[in-house]
């Protein structure tokens, strides 16, 4: 995500640092740069305008001259003011101390609410909270259907009375249903424009209703400069407490979350970033800042890691790591650990350096591929998996039918798997692991 | 434009309340499409008023660059639309606002006006004709779907639905929704099946059930997602098996709420599945649509039909002069 206007910052600072010193001119090259950078990006033109002015400002000024390292400097300036203009610091949600605590969840149609209100559900269990899902979207066909196939998924208890009820019933008593059942009320409404007055007064009159501890507009992370009319309609007729940024898995760059922010003043919650529930996570605009200027995204991997795996399993991981003692069964067990967090090309999105690097990018993560390799380690025999180099030609064929795979498959895993474990025998040692460059995972 | 000119391969006569309907929503439907798309350029014209009542101005041109910029239309094209404006209008002597927007209005119709009339009809004219409609997660694909359908059974043809996308939970169930309002065939298996196989089905059902134009739904997914992508041309391939030379349409369904990244998703949607035409949807909000301006220019994908609505009646046959005059002019669009 964002990879194009950070490639492009990076090459506006590439150049910046051959110089000694900044002129007047080359800070007005950065800032041009910077100015349509931020345009193919999405952020709404106004936005842009007064970003590059305050960058200029203070870009001119003694800091970045008397630097040493003014590339740097302008770096630093442009990362602070992409965080003061997407606010600083966490943005939690509001909880009641009388649940349950309200969610309502908002916005255009399309733009993920529904598929937000369900993992934002997954996201609070995770945290030890009871969500209860409330399907009060009755008019987009079949939308009821889904909320309560995503709640199954969830395993949380979903209010859902029909499509014949009125919204606004719908989530007072769905309130009243998780007094009961949970303690988080997630609401999830119908898609509406934000032109739209009948529906905006109807989203009003649920507000009034229930009185919701916070009101989530989701917006789509590829929206364009339009993202600013909404998102203030939606300020201005309902009065949301916060955004959620969704499909940000894509390549849109995203400025819809700068503007969004900059328009608004409200703070960005969560980001959305894949097609399965855990793909969710609480929005930190500090490190977005920095993964907008390619410096990846350490701080939410190690958050991560550390809710997805306990420490215990990470304790025992990074021993058979060290030990080097490598058999299948291992592998698998650290494949599982690995899926657990998230898809793969989400967790490759979140590493320092990625955005930058060419070659990574471009490099597919098959979880197909993924699939294919756990079904051929199922189809080994304990024996096989322990002692790798018993399998013999016969048993090859065996686990390729097995696993619905090709010999070659096989072949190709099992010399894959003793090149990792010749790998693993010469980094043997306290750093030594396969995830050992995965904060968490014991690395340095 | 009239619905029936929209079509490639529709029976000569049409049937008689299709062509009273027709009458009507003349009348009656292009003011509500007016009405929407005037919404989506009031705020772009309210700019030009305030902009280009004090003349041609220094400041003027760069202010028209920023309202290209807010329509979405991108900075590249923007640049080339400007620098296009600003030639014509020194070769014409234009000097009043309302010139300059004329003008501005024509250069972006040229610029959306296929180059040959044929190539923004939708073709239906195979036997079975397969319309494959694809994009990205929530721009519009199974509305769009029961839309059209609606269309092409007023039009005389029997539409069937093939509800692929399987892995969005409920998708199955908004598709066929759609279908029973229409009251058209659907096609469906459960929720996690093989799209190719829903679509491999749904082929040889329409061929024993002599439906003659077959609409297949795929799950939204993003252009970035490469197996989805593999999927989807697999998809298009079980298709051109049993069908030589189908899909005979693949429409790229547009979210006119999408900004540059709409680009970037037409590129790569045509690689994988060779698109032949957008749906550009939800114009009846206050997002402009420009980035299919965009689309047209540098991919050279005809724009086919927007979506102005959320009721059965709200698709129409995309009119590039429409479109544009409406964007940037207050006069009523020629022909209506």
């Amino acid at each position: 995500m964002f990879d194009s206007l950070s490639e492009r910052l990076q090459g506006v600072f590439g150049e910046l640092r051959g110089h000694g010193k900044l002129s007047e001119a080359d800070v007005d090259k950065a800032m041009r740069e910077i100015r349509l950078a931020l345009l193919e990006a999405d952020v709404n033109f106004k936005v842009v305008r007064q970003f590059v002015n305050h960058v200029k400002e203070r870009a001119l000024g003694a800091e970045v001259m008397e630097s040493l390292t003014p590339a740097q400097q302008v770096v630093k300036i442009v990362n602070e003011e992409l965080i003061a203009l997407m606010g600083s610091g966490d943005s939690r949600l509001a909880f009641s101390g009388r649940p349950p605590t309200v969610i309502l969840v908002a916005g255009l149609q399309g733009s993920g609410k529904t598929t937000t209100c369900a993992k934002l559900a997954r996201f609070l269990q995770k945290d030890g909270k009871r969500p209860v899902l409330i399907a009060a979207d009755v008019y987009r066909p079949a939308a009821i259907d889904q909320l309560v196939t995503l709640a199954e998924r969830v395993g949380a208890p979903v209010y859902a009375p029909g499509a014949h009820v009125d919204p606004v019933d719908i989530a007072t008593d769905g309130v009243a249903f998780a007094r009961e059942k949970g303690d988080v009320a997630i609401i999830d409404t119908a898609g509406r424009l934000h032109v739209d007055d009948e529906l905006m007064e109807e989203l009003v009159r649920i507000r009034k209703a229930v009185k919701p501890h916070n009101i989530l507009l989701v917006i789509d992370a590829m929206t364009g400069q339009d993202a600013v009319n909404a998102a203030e309609q939606f300020k201005q007729r309902v009065d949301i407490d916060g955004v959620v940024l969704t499909k940000l898995d894509g390549d849109a760059r995203g400025g819809a979350a700068l503007s969004v922010r900059a328009v608004t003043g409200k703070p960005i919650k969560f980001s959305s970033t894949g097609e399965k529930l855990d793909d969710f996570d609480a929005f930190h605009p500090d490190r977005m800042a920095s993964r907008i200027l390619g410096m990846g995204d350490v701080l939410t991997l190690i958050e991560k890691a550390q809710t997805d795996i306990s420490d215990k399993e990470a304790a025992r991981l990074e021993e058979r790591l060290r030990r080097a003692d490598f058999t299948f069964e291992d592998f698998l067990d650290q494949l599982k650990q690995v899926r657990k967090m998230g898809s793969l090309s989400s967790i490759v999105g979140l590493l320092p350096g990625v955005p930058g690097m060419k070659e990574l990018k471009n490099a597919q993560i098959d979880e197909r591929q993924m699939d294919r390799i756990e079904a051929i380690v199922f189809s080994m025999t304990p024996e096989e998996r322990r002692h790798p180099d018993v399998i013999d030609g016969s048993r090859r064929q065996r686990i390729a039918r097995g696993s619905g795979t090709q010999v070659a498959d096989v072949n190709r895993l099992l010399k894959q798997f003793r090149e990792m474990k010749k790998m693993l025998k010469q980094m043997a040692g306290p750093k030594g692991g396969l995830l050992g460059k995965l904060p968490g995972f014991g690395g340095p | 434009m009239d619905w029936h000119e929209a079509f490639k391969g529709l029976s000569s006569d049409l049937p008689a309340a299709a062509a009273e309907h027709e009458d009507e929503e003349r009348r009656g439907l292009f003011g509500r499409l007016r009405e929407n798309l005037g919404k989506a350029g009031g705020a772009l014209r309210e700019h030009f008023r305030t902009i280009l009542f004090d003349g041609i101005t220094d400041d003027l041109w760069e202010q028209i660059e920023e309202a290209l910029i807010f329509a979405d239309v991108g900075v590249e094209a923007t640049v080339r639309i400007v620098e296009q404006l600003e030639r014509e209008a020194s070769e014409q002597h234009l000097t009043s606002r309302d010139e300059l927007l004329g003008c501005l209005a024509g250069i972006v119709a040229r610029l959306l006006q296929p180059d040959d009339p044929d190539e923004r009809l939708i073709d239906v004219s195979g036997e079975p004709a397969v319309i494959l409609v694809v994009g990205v997660n929530g721009t519009g694909k199974t509305t769009t779907i029961g839309k059209l359908a609606f269309r092409l059974a007023e039009l005389g043809k029997t539409p069937l639905m093939v509800a692929a996308d399987t892995f969005r939970a409920a998708a199955v169930e908004q598709l066929s929704e759609w279908a029973s309002r229409v009251g058209c065939e659907i096609v469906r298996q459960a929720p996690g099946s093989d799209p190719a196989a829903v679509v491999y089905d749904g082929i040889a059902a329409a061929r024993s059930r002599g439906a003659g134009v077959v609409i297949v739904d795929t799950a939204g997914r993003l252009h970035t997602q490469v197996n989805l992508m593999n999927e989807l041309a697999k998809v298009r391939r079980v298709i051109g098996k049993q069908i030589p030379g189908a899909p005979h349409e693949t429409l790229l369904v547009i979210d006119a709420t999408t900004g540059q990244n709409g680009l970037r998703q037409a590129q790569v949607f045509a690689e994988a599945v060779a698109v032949t035409g957008v749906v550009l949807t939800k114009l009846d909000g206050s997002a402009k649509g420009g980035i299919v301006i965009a689309i047209r220019e540098e991919l050279g994908i005809p724009i086919k039909l927007i979506g102005v609505g959320e009721r059965l009646e709200d698709l129409r046959p995309f009119d590039p002069d429409e479109f544009a005059r409406a964007l940037f002019l207050d006069e009523t669009p020629a022909g209506s």
